[in-house]
């Protein structure tokens, strides 16, 4: 049988060239008359070490990584195919600290299988939850989500079991699954891994939510910015209709669920539920005001279930292995495991899934090691734009829904922007108030013009013009935007502006005799 | 300008897709972003088309269009660069990188170069956070952007 050459065709990968490196490996196999074929697999998520090349041998997977195409007659002659000795040898994958430390639950198969195949999906467990799902009442598998603990992992934290009992519980001739693949916060990349490197994954999680509350439909509203995936899950649906898994029978079952992939248009706001509604109805992305819920009028006003991309992949498991399985991981009342994304200025980026509970020090100082750049940490953002920045204070809060909004943040989509000491607190909050202003969706005043003017205050703070008062001002507009805003975009804009003003508070204030210093970044 | 001949050509091409798509539920973006695929831009005479088919006026659609970043209202450069402006890829110098860049060709955000060789976009993100700064070149992903390829990136755009 022929050696399997695992090179990932990840997007995170492709931008560090695993293209060229599959390109090169591929004629190189040929030249020298080689019995291999190469796999393009999702990445594992160790970003320092893409393009992570792996070799399946008698004794398991081998890794080498980062490798470039010009590795490839050196990796070749080394003895790829046997896993042999060479400078870029990293060994047992999983034996590497930053995999060996997760708890892969969602993405116990991201990396390691062929994306596309859905055999390969069955044979690592893949369809062992919608088999159980197909089996039962809707009631019971709805009972059973609830049970685990799952909670929404697009930002929110509502009960996943909860929304689709609403959604189960209303009367219409036409229900729908909605997927939220549009996953427009800074430094976070879960929903694109799953997509690109499982992609039955979630559409097993749409089927089974699907017969769980009635809904026989589902759309993926997916990004633009993320042609990798689109065309990822474009592919698996095609399969899984030709294998009967998607359309009338599902599994052969009573059951029917059809689904498509509906590519978004590069609006952040799109990403809250109801203006994604109306975005996929063909409108503005306005959002709209609740209630009526989703579940109760979504789509084209009927019933509909919005979950994030993360949250219906972690369903599969749950109705494989048990509602306890799932629960009994985490801490208070977050259970199960999070994909945390650790990114930014971090010397280990990429994706760790933990059970909830691993402090942020942790995260970014064991597991993340420090930064890139080497210098010390200044802040970390977590949860996206609308997230906190943290210092290095607060780094003992547990990863925990309730705990880290007890230090006025979110964890949002669990993402973790690491900054250095070069890093200008000010400038970072004028940022969180432009991207607001560039956002916003225009339907509220205090989003769509307080944003600006942070922008403008921000400016003068900068300039050293009237400091404390344009501080105020600033803390105001916070106020008026927190408490006037109809969604979150302006409502949680002042998390990111006011810890950095609470936390970084010198880098609002002119240094004496020294106008808003802008520290050099080291070479 | 568009003239009156082209005008009917965009009108006859936008009558297919629209014909294609009109049974999705939902039908405006996707046949929006075919429009944009088929010209490179959504040209105005494609906006009555839209509107009659999709039985909407044609300042809904209008709306829509102007709403949503990515669509055109004029033809991009013979290369589009989309640099990523969010906060992962602000840690790791991409402000500085994305400036170098704009000067480098000339131009501002969202701006097209004197001699239509590239247009230049800003982006919140593309997923690439763990390998900032990130860039899309004519649809290609690149990331761990430095000096020196933003360098190479403008020459190779402008050659
Ligand atoms: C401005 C804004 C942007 C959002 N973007 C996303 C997003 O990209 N993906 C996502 O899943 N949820 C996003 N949300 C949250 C959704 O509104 C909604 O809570 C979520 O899709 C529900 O799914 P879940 O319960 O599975 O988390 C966003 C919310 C706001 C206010
Ligand atoms: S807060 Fe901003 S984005 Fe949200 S509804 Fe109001 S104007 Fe729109
Ligand atoms: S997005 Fe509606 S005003 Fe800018
Ligand atoms: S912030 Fe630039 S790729 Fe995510």
């Amino acid at each position: 049988m022929s050696v399997k050459i695992y090179i990932p065709g990840d997007s995170g990968a492709v931008a560090l060239g695993a293209d060229r490196l599959a390109l090169s490996m591929q004629k190189a196999v040929r030249a020298q008359n080689l019995d291999a074929v190469i796999i393009r697999n999702g990445s594992r998520g160790l970003y320092w070490l893409e393009p992570m090349v792996e070799v399946e041998t008698e004794t398991g997977r081998i890794a080498y990584g980062p490798v470039r195409a010009s590795d490839v007659d050196g990796l070749l002659a080394a003895g790829l195919l046997e896993g042999g000795d060479h400078p870029l040898l990293l060994g047992d994958p999983e034996a590497l600290p930053f995999l060996k430390r997760q708890t892969r639950l969602t993405f116990a198969r991201c990396g390691i299988t062929d994306p596309l195949s859905l055999d390969d999906y069955r044979k690592h467990g893949g369809l062992a939850g919608l088999t159980n799902a197909v089996a039962m009442e809707p009631k019971a598998i709805v009972t059973q989500v609830t049970e685990s603990g799952l909670r929404g992992r697009g930002g929110a934290g509502f009960p996943t079991g909860i929304k689709w009992n609403t959604v189960l519980e209303a009367q219409a001739p036409q229900k729908y699954i909605v997927c939220n693949a549009d996953e427009g916060d800074s430094g976070t990349f879960a929903d694109r891994m799953i997509m690109e490197g499982d992609p039955f994954l979630v559409i097993e999680g749409m089927i089974i939510a699907g017969i769980a509350t009635g809904a026989t439909k589902g759309y993926v509203y997916l990004r633009s910015e993320y042609p990798h995936a689109i065309l990822a899950m474009n592919r698996a649906v095609v399969i899984a209709r030709e294998a009967g898994v998607l359309g009338a029978s599902v599994l052969g079952s009573d059951h029917a669920f059809d689904m498509e992939i509906r590519v978004g248009a590069g609006a952040y706001v799109c990403g809250e539920e109801t203006a994604l509604l109306e975005s996929l109805e063909g409108r503005r992305g306005v959002v709209r005001a609740k209630p009526p819920l989703p579940a109760h009028k979504g789509f084209l006003g009927r019933p509909t279930v919005i979950n994030n991309v993360i949250s219906l992949a972690s369903v599969p498991v749950i109705m494989d292995k048990g509602a306890d399985y799932y629960r009994d991981f985490g801490m208070g009342r977050s259970r199960g495991t999070i994909p945390i994304q650790i990114a930014g200025n971090v010397k280990h980026g990429g994706l760790f899934e933990a059970a909830f509970g691993m402090t942020l020090g942790e995260l970014i100082d064991d597991i993340g090691g420090g930064t890139a750049t080497g210098r010390p940490v200044k802040a970390v953002q977590v949860g996206g734009p609308l997230g906190a920045y943290f210092p290095r204070e607060l780094f003992d809060t547990p990863f925990d829904y309730e705990a880290f909004a007890g230090k006025d943040g979110l964890i949002g989509h669990a993402g973790i922007v690491v900054f250095d000491d070069s890093a200008d607190m000010l400038k970072q909050a004028r940022f969180a108030f432009e991207f607001c202003a560039v956002e916003s969706c225009g339907k509220c005043t205090p989003c769509r013009i307080g944003s600006t003017r942070g922008v403008e205050v921000a400016d003068k703070i900068r300039d050293g013009i009237e400091t404390e008062s344009q501080i105020t001002l600033m803390t105001d507009l916070c106020n008026t935007m927190k408490f006037g805003s109809l969604c979150a975009l302006g409502g949680f804009t002042p998390y990111p502006v006011m810890s950095a003003l609470t936390h970084f508070p010198d880098d609002f204030r002119p240094t004496p005799g020294m106008k808003s210093p802008m520290p050099q970044a080291a070479e | 300008m568009e003239s009156r001949s082209m005008d009917a050509e965009i009108a006859s091409r936008t009558e297919a897709i629209v014909g294609r798509l009109k049974p999705l539920e939902g039908p405006l973006l996707p046949i929006l972003h075919d429009v944009q695929k088929e010209f490179g831009y959504v040209p105005k005479a494609a906006l009555p088309v839209i509107a009659n088919g999709l039985n909407l006026s044609r300042a809904e659609v209008h709306g829509v269009v102007s709403f949503y970043h990515d669509y055109r209202e004029a033809p991009a450069g013979r290369h589009v660069i989309k640099m990523c402006r969010a906060e992962a890829c602000q840690s790791m110098g991409g402000d500085e990188l994305g400036e170098r860049l704009l000067g480098l060709l000339g131009v501002d955000w969202h701006g097209t170069s004197g001699d239509g060789a590239v247009t230049i976009e800003p982006v919140y993100c593309l997923g690439l956070c763990a390998c900032a700064p990130a860039a899309m070149v004519d649809g290609q992903v690149i990331s761990r952007l430095d000096e020196k390829m933003v360098t190479e990136l403008a020459r190779a755009v402008k050659a």
